[in-house]
């Protein structure tokens, strides 16, 4: 147990909590040099599909909910022009 | 004006010379209808991910147009009736990327 000092000292010691949970995953479309959300960019979505051709959701893949919603628009227009699948046998 | 990204899926049977003229052919009726086409990508034969009109691959271009809605709907008019073409897509969007899409510079890669 972090000790209960309230002196603000001991501010870094606050993660130990979850010391060898996993370290929470950023959005990998923020930040400076994030790659842009692209309908004709296939390589970029096939990541966020699943093998079935599902849009994998966000809480697997750590997008927020508002590149969420501009990755799901792009995939299914990249659907659309047959560049991906709607779905996979 | 606004600004659109028009892409289109050509028969797989017809050459990519043809495709090209028919992209001229294109650019041609977009200008007389007062349009511009401030640019012309072709894809290449690509493999489609599921059949259109039973066909397995297509060859895919895109072309980026600045124009009036009425130019849009007439050249969406005459995909309809042209038997070469087996899809189009057209988005409005905010701004033109003038570089080559990601399309394009994957060309040596894998296609599929």
């Amino acid at each position: 147990m972090a000790s209960r000092n309230t002196s603000g000292m001991n501010i870094t010691n606050i993660p130990a909590r979850r010391s060898f949970g996993r370290r929470r995953k950023v959005d990998p479309f923020s930040g400076a040099k994030a790659p842009k959300i692209d309908y004709k960019d296939v390589k970029l979505l096939q990541r966020y599909i699943s093998e079935k051709g599902k849009i994998v959701p966000s809480r697997i893949t750590a997008v927020n909910f508002k590149n969420q919603r501009k990755l799901a628009k792009a995939i299914k227009r990249a659907r659309m022009l047959a560049l991906l699948p709607f779905t996979v046998k | 004006m606004a600004l659109y990204e028009h892409v289109l899926i050509a028969r797989p049977d017809i050459s990519p010379a043809q495709v090209e003229g028919l992209m001229e052919e294109l650019s041609t009726f977009l200008d007389k209808q007062g349009a511009k086409v401030a640019k012309s990508e072709y894809w290449g034969l690509r493999n489609l991910s599921y059949p259109i009109n039973k066909q397995r691959k297509g060859h895919y271009s895109l072309l980026n147009i600045d124009g009036p809605a009425d130019a849009i709907h007439e050249l969406e008019r005459q995909h309809r009736i042209s038997d070469d073409i087996m899809r189009y897509m057209t988005i409005k969007v905010e701004e033109h990327d003038e570089n080559p899409s990601p399309m394009m510079s994957r060309k040596n890669r894998r296609d599929d």
